[in-house]
C-alpha cells in the first residue's frame, strides 16, 4: 500500500503559493456583472449538446436542479446519489425557508439589501460579485419553484406569505411550514424525474463517487462504487459537477444526515482542486441537546422558532430549579439584554457563541448544563396556542417525540450544533474549481456565505447554483473544450483511469484486510470529539496545535486497528463508513490548519485570541481579508496556501453590530 | 434496558431469509430505535459478524429512508418514522421483531434494506409539473386560494418511505400515488397535466406490481406524515374525471 | 375508454363499485318485496305475479323480469370477475407475510373476500331453491308464499339463509363506504356521514331479510 496513507508526522506550518489572481468575475458595475458574464460566455449549439455528457454527483437542491436543467438544455446527464432515491438528499431536512428579494411586503427590501445583508452576515469574507448574483437570482427561484407546484405558505388572499429570519430586519423568507427544504427538494426531484423519464438523465442511485478521474489536467470522469453489488465502476464525461453537500459530519455529531460525507470533495481536492476556508463551519444555535454517548446525530429546531420564542437561562449559576419555578426577575434573557436591536434574531454565530458563554459560566440548563431555554410561554399568551400550533406544530411535535417533553408547557431546551460548512471546494465566478471541467455547486463549494451563512440562504444558494448559474457557465467550458478524446473513447486502459481505479480498489481492499479491533464508528466518534473540543465554537492556538498533533496519530491508529467485516462485493455499510472516515481523518487536519493560520475571528470562526473587549469576534481585515484556498500535496504533508484577496467596493467592511 | 431482538437476515435478493435472535443490553430509554440497532451492530462488528443492514439517513423523520417493520407495525408502535421512535416506547425484557417492508414491488436487497425504486418510477410517470427552468411566470401572477394551498401541502408532505405499502394487506401504493396526484392536481399550476398525470401514475403503479386498494385503511394508520385515507378517494375522483375528459384515443 | 377502465386497478374497482351499487339497489327492492309476506299469502303471491306482468301491455309477460335478471347477472359477473382478478393481483403484490402477526389484520378485506364467496354460493342455492325450485322438495310452481314457508320449515334452510344475510350485512357495511371512496365521493368531511349511511343500509337490509325466516320460525308467518 502507498505509504502516504499512514503518514504520522504532523504539520503546523505551510508554504504560501501564488495568490489567485483571476476569479473570472467580470468587472464593471456589480449589478451588470452577471449579464456581462452570460453574454460573454460561449454557447454550445443546441444540436450538439446531446453529444456532451455531464456527470452530476449528488441530487440535493443544487444537484437535482442542475441535473434537471442541464438535461432540459439538451445535455446528456449521468447523475449519482448514494441514497436509494434522489428524493432523499439531505436538503430535504432544511426547515425554515428560502430568502428572496421579492419585496412583496414593501418593507424596504431589494436585491441590493439582500446582497448587503449576505455580505455583512458573512462577516466580509465572501466574494461580492458572487453574492450580488445570488441576490439577483433569488427572485427567479421563487417564480420557478411556485411554477413547479411547491406549496409555499400563502395568505388568505392567495398570495405568498413571508417571515423574518435571523440577521435581517425585513421579511423576505418564503416557507412551507417547517418543511421548506423538503418541498423545494421535491420540486427539483420532480423536475429531475421528468428528465429521467424522458431519457435525458441516466440516474444511478445507491452509487457512491470514490474518486475523480483527471485526464490531461481536466476532469473527465469519476470512479464510483455500486453500493448493492460492490462493483467499482468508471464513468466518463466532458465535465463533472460535484453537488455533494458539506462536510459537517467530520464532527461526528451534526445535523447532517448520517451518510452525508466529504469523500467526493476530498478526493477532488487530492486530485488538484483547491479547498477554500475549511475552518468556516456554522454552529447552529437551536438544536436539541444530546442525551448521552449513544447519540448518533443531532436534530435541528428551525431558527424560525426564534421569531416567537425567547431564549433565557437562570441568572444564578447552578440553578437547578425547574423552569416554571424560576421567577421572571431571576431569568436572564441574555440575547435581548446584549443585543437589544436584534434580540433573539441575531445571526447564528452570535447566538451560538452566546449560548456557549452562558453555559461556560455554569448557567446552562438540562443534563450536564449543556442547554438554554427557548420559551414560548409569552408567544402562547400573545397569539394563543392555536396560532403557535399552526406556525410551529410539526417542530413542537418533533421536539416532544425526541425529548418526551411538551414544549407547549415546558420551555424547549436547545444547544448549538454543527450544521453547515461555509468552506468547500474553491470555485471561480463560473463555479469551476481549479481543475478545469470540475464544477462544485451548493454547499460543496465555498462561494457565497463567507464566514457565516444567514438563515434561509442555503436553499437559495443551492437552487441558484443548480437552476441558474451552473447551467449558464458550464456552456462556456463545454464550448471552449471540445475534447479531442470523446468521453466514450476513454477506458480503463488509459493510465490516468487505471491509476484512479487501482487506488480505489487498493484502499477498499486495505480497509477489509486490516481486521483490527476498532469499529469505523469508534474512530469517527473520537475524531468528532477532538474536533468539537478544539475546532468547534471557540478555537485557540494551543488547542488547534494539540488537535494537529493528535489527528495524524489517530490516522495511524485507524490504519492499524480498523475492523471492517464482510467483503467488498456486496452491500457493506461498514465498508462505506470506514472509507468515509479515511477522508474525514485527512480533512480534519486541513480544517485545523486553516483555523490555526487564520488568527482572527470572523463569523463562525472564533479565535479566542482575537475578540473585542466585550467578547465579540474581532476581524483583522488588514491581514485576513482573503479566502484561503489550500492546495493538496500529500497525506500528512503541509498543503500550499493560495490567497484570493477579497475587495469590498460596495459593502464597506465594518465591525458587525447587532446590538 | 435489556432486549431480545429477532431480526430478518437475508444476504441478498435471491437468498432465503430467516429471523435471527440477538440480545442487546445497556439500552437507554432515550436512545432512538436506530441508535439501539447501532449498538447491536457495533457489537456484531467486534465479534466479527456481519452487522444488520438497514436504510437510514437523516434521522430526523423527513428523508424517508428508514423502513423497518417492528412487531408487525410499519415504523413501529408510534405514529412516526423508525428513526424518531425511541426506546422509551418499549419495556425492559421485551422481545422485538424487526422485519423489512414486504411487498412484491419492494424486493429485499439485504437484511432490512428493500428496493423502492418503483416509487421513483411512479413519480417519473407524471408526478411533476412540466416547467423547464427559466420559463416560470412571476410567482404572484396566479394566486392560489389558501384552502387549496393547504390541501396541496398536506399531500406534499409524503416522504416516500413506503410504510403505506408495507402496512397494506394488498401491498398497494394507492396512498403514495394519491398524495402526489392530489398535491399537484389541486394547484392551478398543475391543471394543464391534470388528466395525463393521474392516468399515467396509476398506470405505472399497476405496472410495478402493487396491489389494488380495498380501503382497509392500514396505510393511513401507518403513514408517519398523516396522509389521510380520503386522499385515495380524491385520486379516484381525479382518475374518473380523467377517463371522461381524456383526449387520448 | 372501456379499455382504460378494465385495464386499470382503479377502473376495475369502479366496475365493482357500480355493479355493487346496482345489486344494492335491487336488494333494497327485493327486501321491501319480501316484507309483503307479513300481509298474507294473497298479497305476497299477487306481488310475485305482478312482477311478471310488469310493463304490460307494452312488454310481454316476464320481459321486464328477464330484463332485470339479465342486468343482475351482468352485475354479478362483472362484480365477481373484477373481485377475482383484483384479489389475485393483491395476493401477488404481497407474496410473503410478516413473521410477526398482528391481531388487526385486514378485517375488512377478509370479510369482503370470504363474504363475497359466501354470497356467491348463496345466490346459486337461493335460485335453485326459490326460483327454479330444484332443491326445494315441497315446492309448487306459482306458489311463492308456500315455497318460502317450505324453505324456512327446514333447519338448514334457515341456517343457510341467516348466515348469508349476516355476510350480506358485513359486505354492504364495508362495500357501500368503499364504493363511495372508489367513485370519489368520499372526503374527510363526508366520511362520518358515509359510514353512518353504510351501517344503516347494512342494518336495514340484514334486519329486513332476516325478519322473514325468523317470522316463519317463530310461527308469526305460517
Amino acid at each position: 500500500m502507498a505509504p502516504d496513507l499512514t503518514h504520522t508526522s504532523s504539520y503546523t506550518s505551510y508554504a504560501t503559493g501564488e495568490p489567485i489572481a483571476d476569479t473570472k468575475a467580470p468587472t464593471g458595475p456589480i449589478a451588470q456583472r452577471w449579464d456581462t458574464r452570460r453574454f460573454e460566455a460561449k454557447l454550445v449549439n443546441p444540436a450538439n449538446r446531446r453529444g456532451h455528457t455531464v456527470i452530476v454527483v449528488g441530487t440535493g437542491l443544487a444537484g437535482g436542479a442542475a441535473g434537471a436543467t442541464l438535461a432540459e438544455q439538451g445535455y446528456h446527464v449521468v447523475q449519482f446519489c448514494y441514497q436509494d432515491s434522489p428524493r432523499r438528499a439531505h436538503s430535504i431536512a432544511a426547515q425554515g425557508g428560502i430568502n428572496a428579494a421579492k419585496n412583496y411586503r414593501n418593507d424596504g427590501d431589494s436585491v441590493h439589501r439582500l446582497f448587503y445583508d449576505t455580505v455583512k452576515g458573512g462577516d466580509f469574507r465572501a466574494r461580492e460579485s458572487n453574492v450580488h448574483r445570488l441576490a439577483q437570482i433569488s427572485v427567479e427561484i421563487i417564480d420557478q419553484c411556485v411554477a413547479q407546484g411547491v406549496p409555499f405558505a400563502r395568505e388568505y388572499g392567495g398570495l405568498l406569505d413571508t417571515r423574518s429570519f435571523g440577521g435581517v430586519q425585513v421579511s423576505r423568507t418564503f416557507y412551507a411550514r417547517g418543511q421548506t427544504g423538503q418541498q423545494l427538494l421535491l420540486g427539483a426531484y420532480q423536475a429531475l424525474s421528468r428528465q429521467i423519464a424522458a431519457g435525458n438523465v441516466e440516474m444511478r442511485p445507491r452509487t457512491e463517487m470514490l474518486d475523480l478521474i483527471v485526464v490531461d489536467g481536466a476532469a473527465r470522469g469519476i470512479v464510483a462504487r455500486d453500493l448493492i453489488t460492490g462493483r467499482i465502476e468508471t464513468h466518463f464525461a466532458d465535465a463533472v459537477v460535484l453537488a455533494t453537500g458539506g462536510y459537517g459530519n467530520v464532527f461526528y455529531l451534526s445535523t447532517n444526515a448520517m451518510n452525508s460525507n466529504a469523500t467526493a470533495v476530498w478526493r477532488a481536492h487530492r486530485r488538484g482542486a483547491h479547498f477554500a476556508n475549511p475552518c468556516f463551519t456554522q454552529i447552529h444555535p437551536t438544536c436539541i441537546p444530546r442525551t448521552g454517548d449513544h447519540q448518533s446525530k443531532l436534530t435541528l429546531m428551525s431558527e424560525s422558532l426564534r421569531n416567537d420564542g425567547r431564549i433565557w437561562v437562570p441568572k444564578a449559576q447552578g440553578d437547578t430549579r425547574p423552569p416554571d419555578e424560576i421567577p421572571e426577575a431571576e431569568r436572564d434573557y441574555y440575547l435581548e439584554r446584549i443585543y437589544p436591536a436584534f434580540g433573539n434574531l441575531v445571526p447564528r454565530d452570535i447566538a451560538s457563541r452566546a449560548a456557549k458563554n452562558v453555559c461556560d459560566e455554569g448557567r446552562g440548563v438540562g443534563p450536564g448544563g449543556q442547554g438554554v431555554y427557548l420559551d414560548f410561554a409569552d408567544a402562547i399568551t400573545r397569539m394563543g396556542r392555536a396560532k403557535v400550533e399552526e406556525k410551529y406544530g410539526n417542530l413542537f411535535d418533533m421536539y416532544e417525540r425526541i425529548t418526551a417533553e411538551n414544549p407547549y408547557e415546558v420551555p424547549m431546551r436547545i444547544y448549538p450544533a454543527v450544521h453547515y460548512t461555509m468552506g468547500g471546494l474553491w470555485v471561480d465566478y463560473d463555479l469551476q474549481t481549479t481543475i478545469p471541467g470540475l464544477f462544485a455547486i451548493g454547499e460543496a463549494n465555498f462561494s457565497d456565505h463567507g464566514a457565516n451563512r444567514l438563515g434561509a440562504s442555503a436553499l437559495m444558494q443551492g437552487l441558484a447554483d443548480g437552476y441558474f448559474v451552473l447551467p449558464a457557465t458550464i456552456n462556456d467550458y463545454l464550448a471552449r473544450h471540445p475534447h479531442t478524446a470523446p468521453a466514450d473513447s476513454l477506458d480503463a486502459d488509459h493510465p490516468a483511469v487505471h491509476e484512479a481505479l487501482t487506488a480505489t480498489r487498493d484502499r477498499l481492499a486495505r480497509l477489509l484486510a486490516v481486521d483490527g479491533d476498532r469499529t469505523p464508528d469508534s474512530f469517527h466518534r473520537e475524531l468528532g470529539e477532538l474536533m468539537w473540543e478544539f475546532c468547534g465554537m471557540a478555537r485557540t492556538d494551543t488547542g488547534l496545535r494539540k488537535a494537529l498533533e493528535r489527528i495524524p496519530q489517530l490516522r495511524d491508529e485507524f490504519w492499524r486497528r480498523i475492523k471492517v467485516p464482510g467483503t467488498g462485493e456486496e452491500l457493506n455499510q461498514s465498508l462505506e463508513k470506514a472509507n468515509r472516515v479515511v477522508d474525514y481523518l485527512e480533512l480534519a487536519e486541513l480544517m485545523c490548519l486553516d483555523a490555526l493560520h487564520r488568527a482572527e475571528s470572523c463569523g463562525g470562526h472564533f479565535r479566542e485570541e482575537s475578540q473585542t473587549p466585550d467578547g465579540e469576534a474581532a476581524r483583522q481585515d488588514d491581514t485576513f481579508s482573503y479566502a484561503a484556498a489550500w492546495e493538496f500535496t500529500a497525506t500528512g504533508e503541509a498543503p500550499v496556501l493560495h490567497k484570493e484577496h477579497l475587495d469590498f467596493a460596495y459593502v464597506h467592511p465594518t465591525q458587525r453590530s447587532y446590538a | 434496558m435489556r432486549l431480545t431482538l429477532r431480526v430478518w437476515r437475508q444476504r441478498h435478493t435471491d437468498a432465503d431469509g430467516t429471523m435471527s435472535t440477538y440480545e442487546v443490553d445497556g439500552i437507554s430509554p432515550d436512545m432512538s430505535f436506530l441508535e439501539m440497532l447501532d449498538t447491536l451492530n457495533e457489537d456484531l462488528i467486534l465479534r466479527g459478524e456481519d452487522p444488520v443492514a438497514f436504510d437510514h439517513d437523516c434521522r430526523e423523520g423527513i428523508c424517508g429512508a428508514c423502513s423497518l417493520v417492528i412487531n408487525g407495525d410499519a415504523h413501529g408502535p408510534e405514529r412516526t418514522t423508525t428513526c424518531q421512535l425511541h426506546m422509551r416506547s418499549f419495556k425492559d425484557g421485551d422481545t422485538i421483531d424487526i422485519e423489512p417492508w414486504r411487498a412484491a414491488a419492494f424486493p429485499v436487497v439485504k437484511d432490512l434494506v428493500v428496493d423502492r425504486s418503483s416509487f421513483d418510477r411512479i413519480i417519473q410517470a407524471g408526478g411533476y409539473i412540466s416547467v423547464p427552468t427559466g420559463s416560470a411566470p412571476e410567482a404572484h401572477a396566479t394566486p392560489v386560494p389558501k384552502p387549496d394551498a393547504d390541501f396541496a401541502f398536506e399531500h406534499a408532505e409524503c416522504i416516500g418511505c413506503g410504510a403505506c405499502v408495507a402496512a397494506c394487506p394488498n401491498g398497494s401504493a394507492m396512498l403514495f400515488t394519491s398524495a402526489k396526484v392530489n398535491h399537484l392536481n389541486v394547484l392551478p399550476q398543475g391543471a394543464p397535466e391534470r388528466e395525463t398525470r393521474v392516468l399515467d401514475m396509476v398506470g405505472q403503479m399497476d405496472a410495478e406490481g402493487f396491489g389494488g386498494c380495498t380501503l382497509a385503511g392500514e396505510c393511513a394508520t401507518a403513514c408517519p406524515k398523516g396522509i389521510p385515507l380520503p386522499s385515495i378517494a380524491a385520486m379516484n375522483r381525479e382518475w374518473l374525471r380523467a377517463t371522461r375528459h381524456s383526449r387520448r384515443g | 375508454m372501456a379499455r382504460i377502465i378494465w385495464d386499470s386497478s382503479v377502473g376495475k374497482k369502479t366496475v365493482m363499485a357500480v355493479s355493487g351499487l346496482v345489486m344494492l339497489l335491487y336488494l333494497v327492492a327485493h327486501m321491501l318485496g319480501n316484507l309483503k309476506i307479513f300481509f298474507g299469502a294473497d298479497e305476497f303471491n299477487g306481488y310475485a305475479h305482478w312482477l311478471r306482468t310488469l310493463g304490460e301491455p307494452a312488454l310481454h309477460y316476464e320481459w321486464a323480469l328477464w330484463g332485470v335478471r339479465v342486468g343482475l347477472l351482468a352485475a354479478v359477473v362483472l362484480h365477481a370477475v373484477s373481485a377475482y382478478q383484483l384479489s389475485r393481483r393483491d395476493i401477488k403484490a404481497r407474496p410473503s407475510t410478516y413473521v410477526h402477526k398482528r391481531l388487526r389484520t385486514s378485517y375488512a378485506t377478509r370479510t369482503m373476500r370470504w363474504g363475497g364467496v359466501i354470497l356467491g354460493l348463496f345466490i346459486v342455492w337461493h335460485l335453485l331453491d326459490l326460483t327454479t325450485l330444484t332443491v326445494n322438495e315441497n315446492a309448487q310452481p306459482g306458489h311463492p308464499y308456500e315455497n318460502v314457508l317450505a324453505t324456512f320449515g327446514t333447519w338448514y334452510g334457515n341456517a343457510i339463509y341467516l348466515v348469508a344475510v349476516l355476510a350480506l350485512g358485513f359486505h354492504i357495511r364495508h362495500g357501500f363506504w368503499s364504493a363511495a371512496q372508489t367513485l370519489g365521493v368520499g372526503s374527510a368531511t363526508r366520511d362520518r356521514a358515509l359510514k353512518a349511511a353504510a351501517t344503516a343500509l347494512a342494518l336495514a337490509l340484514t334486519v329486513g331479510f332476516a325478519s322473514v325466516p325468523v317470522a316463519v320460525m317463530t310461527g308469526w308467518v305460517s
